[in-house]
Order: C-alpha cells, then structure tokens, then sequence
C-alpha cells in the first residue's frame, strides 16, 4: 500500500490525534521532514515478506507475570506533590463533562 | 597522591575496601573534579553533593563497623536523567518533566545503591532518549571532553562525557537504537548494551518499550562488566525481564580468546565510513588476529533496512508511551479552553522538536489505515534481520562492526538533516532490533586525535563473549588515551 503525501491537512490530522499542538511554522517544517524520511522508507515497500511472522519481542525468555498479590503502593501525599495540581485527595484535572461538576 | 576521581572502578573500591582511601575523600574529589569541569563539559544536569557525602560517609561507617563492603561501595556513580531517582530530579532533558522529583528508584538505582554505589547525580542526554548528538537536550547540550566544539554523541552524551572525563567512577546510561554505544564510541570509553530483558527496565521512564535496556559506561572492560554484573538479574516488576541466572562477567577479563571465530561483516564500513574509521576497523581485524581469532566473513543481507525498520518501531512506541505526559499527573501543565486543549497545548510546550518529530512519525505510522503498511510491515522485517544475526551465529561466536560511521562530529554539523543524523546509527541499530547484546570499545585514535569504536555483537545472553574478547582487545591494543584535559 502506498503512502499519501504529507500534506499540511494530514499534519494537522495528526496532530490531532497525538494531541499536540503545532504552531504554523512547526506545522511547514513537519510536512518536510515527514515527507524526507517517509520517502526514505519507501525501500521497504518492494521487500517480500509473506509467511513471516513479526517479531513484537525480540527475546523470548522472559519471567512473565508476577503473581498476582495485594502490595503496598505510593503513599498518596508523595504522588500527588508531583502534580500540577490537586485536590481533596486526587489530581485537579480541567472539567471533563458539561452540567453540574 | 593520584587523584581518586581518575581511578578505575574496581582499583577505587579496592582501594576503599583496603582502607587506603575513604569513601568520603573519593566522593570529594569527584565533587571537585565536577566543580572545576562541568561548567564546560556540562555532563550534569543535578549533583547531588549533600546525599552523595551521606552515601559515601555510610560506607566509611559500614566498613569502620567491619561490615561486608558491596562491590561499587564508595564508588562514584552518575545516572542517565531517564531513570528514575527517589528524591532527586529526572527530567529525561526535557521542559516537561521540569521540576519532577520521582518516589522511587528505578531497579538498576536500587542494586547501584545496594552495591554501595555513590549517586553523584543526574547526567545530561537528548530529550527522552531521542538523539544522537545531546543537542536534543532541553537545558543545553553536553560537551565533548576531547573537543568541546563536538558532541558527545548521544543520547546518553551526558554518561559517557562524565565518564571520560572522570567525573564519575562509571554511569549508566540506557540504549534503544545506540546511545550508549555510539556515545562511548565518541568519548574514547566502553559501553554494554545488554541482551533485551537482561536488566530491568522497572523505573526507566519509557522511550521505545521493545528495545530499551540499560547500560553501563566505565572507562575499561572490567569496570564495566562489574556495573553491568551489579544491574542484570531478574526483576518481577518487568514483565520482560529475563529470568536466566547472571553470569559472572568479570571472570571472563584475562581469558583467552585464542581460536575464537570473529565474524567480520561483509561490507560493513562500505556505507558512507569515514576513512579514519575504514582504517581503524581493518587495523582492529589484523590486530584480533594476532590474538589468535580466526576471522570469519559473514553476511547481514536485510541490515541495510534497519534504518527504516527502526524509525517505523521506534517512534510508534514513543508515540504511545509518551501519552502519559500530558499535564495532569506531574510535569508541566499549559491550561488551555478545555480538557484536549490543556492537553495539547501542555505537550505543545513541553516537548522539543525531535521528540515531536517522533510522536508525529509514531503516530502517523500506528494510525487508521496504516498499521499494517508500517509497523506491522517494520516488525515482520525485524525477524528478517533477527534472522540474519542467527544464521551469521551458526558461523562465527561474536561479530564485529565500527560502531558509528565517523568519529565525533561538530556541533550543528548535522542538526538540520535529522536523516543524518539517523545515519549515525545504522551499526548500532541492528544488534537493537535483534535484542542480543553488543560492546563498544575504544579501537584507536583519528588523525584529528578523536576516539573510534569498535562494536562487538553477540547472540543473546553470552555478554560475556563480549567481556573476554573486549578486555582482550584493550590489553593487546594498551588503550590508556585520556581526554588532554584528564589529568
């Protein structure tokens, strides 16, 4: 499948969904580089790869999961003294929902 | 006197377990040393005078007490701002972690501490691990202290410049795509990047969760394989940490290396090498065989597409881990109209150029329509090269490369390419996407006097392939070059 062109429209797009806000000059200089590289990738489009499988991990002698036991965490306070802000015990977040909060 | 903040790891704690030097004096010195240095080299982006003293005071007490010594105690230890340090900033060089100060230490802080390892502090490094020259970093890049006109490389600049320099016994830095290799390379030290899941990665704070491992950097063979014997080892906190029992990588130092086959890649320094470098690896070649190796050509057909198969993986997986920095639970936070808004505008603001080149390239590549085309494309030629690496195994028992194309290069030369930039990787990228295990160590000098490295590769979980064969190549070769402003 071939890529489209990056366009300014496809920039935006994805910004959007990285949730990143780009100023217009950084929005330009995206569309270039994107374009430089993706078009530096085009050589793996020709590569035949049918029946191999993808390698997710790359070494398969892992652990796994530790059983599955009630721990202590963080104590509260710590966590949160990190935060940009919060309050009555959680993290201050902006309004997620309209009508009453 | 010699000065102590020059001295190797294992003559510094042999030094303190002795009595011949004290923790607290060490620490001093390399305090010292910062003091009169980093102002230039800027390889700290925190020193932590206060809790390194305390540190280094209770192994003077413990060792008063006749209590058994760790093997690091009293030495002094830098760590990569992207590991997370109980009480001390980690800001990953980047505006949007400005300020965090973590609750916990990541696992490979906890055995350094453990081992009666000194913190010294925080190390400079390209934003979030993205870089290949330290010029990513968000409070001023790193120096090289061979020229200070040049990177460090990157993205672990910071370690390896602190390293070379003495302002640490040895660091840790961590490596996705060659950042603690290509660095070392660049500052005349050695670097391990240990086989995929060999140490944790509890308390790494995420760049490309599939190819992050922590590292060591020391300035010889030994020194780093006892750090990298201190942070291997099973962690139930990573659900990809590797349950093997550790070897003992120091035992390999003075082994023989007689008759070991050394696979030399075809080709390998055919694509864009400096000559300085082109010299160097065929010198290396010669010299390994009068160690009595036996060189062994091998082939790596699919490497040349681990360029694009690494800026396909990498950047997804950044794309995603760095998610998490959206102003709401640390770091900064811009306000904006609504709950999206703050969000964007605050990673608007709090990321650097490349870091949003990536999460742009990562996501693009993940998005409705062309996962497959992609990354899942990128993850089926991954095997392909894993592969190679197999079959070239079933021939030689390690392989050598140069680990970066050039020696350190000067600052701006390459930050408005990012594609060349990119370029520098292209030795270290492949041993990354495999998983297994690769070394740099110094391999000679440049005209221009500027360190070269070699990379060593071996299959998974046999680092101490690497630490024979490297302690043996930096014996036979007698590399004791120092940056001119070491002593």
């Amino acid at each position: 499948m071939a890529a489209p062109t990056i366009t300014i429209d496809v920039v935006r797009h994805v910004a959007k969904l990285a949730a990143l806000s780009l100023s217009p000059t950084e929005e330009e200089t995206m569309c270039r580089e994107l374009r430089a590289i993706l078009a530096s990738m085009a050589a793996l489009e020709a590569l035949d790869v049918s029946g191999v499988p993808p390698t997710f991990h790359a070494v398969a002698m892992h652990g796994g999961l530790r059983p599955d036991e009630v721990r202590d965490s963080f104590p509260r306070a710590e966590l949160l003294a990190a935060a940009p802000a919060h309050e009555a015990g959680g993290f201050a977040v902006p309004k997620v929902m309209d009508g009453e909060g | 006197m010699r000065d102590a903040a020059g001295m190797a790891v294992t003559e510094l704690a042999a030094a303190i377990a002795s009595g011949e030097l004290s923790a607290v004096e060490v620490t001093r010195a390399t305090l010292a040393r910062i003091a009169a240095r980093d102002g230039v080299t800027h390889a700290y982006l925190h020193v932590d005078s206060e809790g390194a003293l305390q540190a280094a005071a209770q192994v003077d007490r413990a060792r008063a007490q006749g209590e058994k010594l760790g093997v690091l105690a009293g030495v002094p230890i830098g760590i990569k701002d992207c590991m997370c340090t109980r009480g001390l900033p980690t800001t990953c060089a980047s505006k949007i972690l400005e300020g965090y100060v973590p609750p916990y230490d990541a696992h490979v802080v906890e055995r350094v501490r453990a081992a009666g390892g000194v913190i010294v502090g925080k190390l400079n490094m390209d934003e979030f691990a993205m870089g290949s020259s330290n010029e990513n970093s968000a409070y001023g890049t790193a120096r090289n202290p061979w020229d200070s006109a040049r990177t460090p490389g990157g993205s672990s600049g910071g370690a390896a410049a602190a390293t070379a320099e003495g302002l640490a016994g040895a660091t840790l830095g961590s490596d996705t795509g060659g950042s603690v290799r290509q660095p070392a390379s660049y500052c005349g030290v050695t670097a391990i990047k240990p086989t995929y899941g060999r140490v944790s990665r509890y308390g790494l704070i995420a760049f490309a969760s599939s190819l992050d491992q922590v590292g060591p950097i020391a300035r010889n063979v030994r020194d780093a394989a006892r750090m990298l014997g201190v942070i291997a080892g099973h962690d139930p906190r990573d659900a990809t940490s590797v349950t093997r029992p550790v070897d003992d990588y120091e035992a390999e130092c003075g082994k023989d290396v007689r008759g070991l086959r050394v696979g030399v890649v075809k080709g390998a320094t055919d694509r864009g090498c400096d000559p300085a470098v082109v010299e160097a690896f065929a010198r290396t070649q010669k010299q390994l065989t009068a160690l009595g190796c036996e060189l062994v050509e091998v082939e790596l057909p699919h490497q040349e597409h681990a360029l694009a198969v690494y800026y396909i993986i990498a950047p997804a997986e950044a794309s995603s881990n760095l998610a998490r920095f959206d102003g709401m639970r640390y770091g900064l936070r811009v306000n904006g109209d609504d709950l999206r808004d703050t969000y964007a505008r605050t990673r608007g603001a709090g990321f650097g150029p490349e870091v949003k080149r990536r999460i742009m390239l990562g996501t693009y590549a993940l998005s409705a329509g062309y996962y497959d085309a992609f990354y899942l494309k990128a993850q089926k030629v991954r095997t392909l090269i894993k592969r190679d690496f197999t079959q070239a195994f079933s021939r030689c028992d390690v392989l050598i490369t140069p680990t970066a194309p050039t020696a350190a290069f000067k600052f701006g030369e390459k930050s408005g390419d990012p594609m060349s930039m990119y370029m520098q990787d292209i030795f270290t990228l492949p041993p990354s996407l495999a998983g297994i295990p690769a070394v740099s160590v110094p391999c000679g000098l440049s005209p221009d006097g500027l360190p070269i490295g070699l990379q060593i590769c071996a299959p998974e979980l046999e680092e101490k392939r690497l630490v024979r064969i490297g302690h043996a190549f930096e014996t036979a070769i007698a590399w004791n070059h120092r940056p001119p402003r070491f002593s």
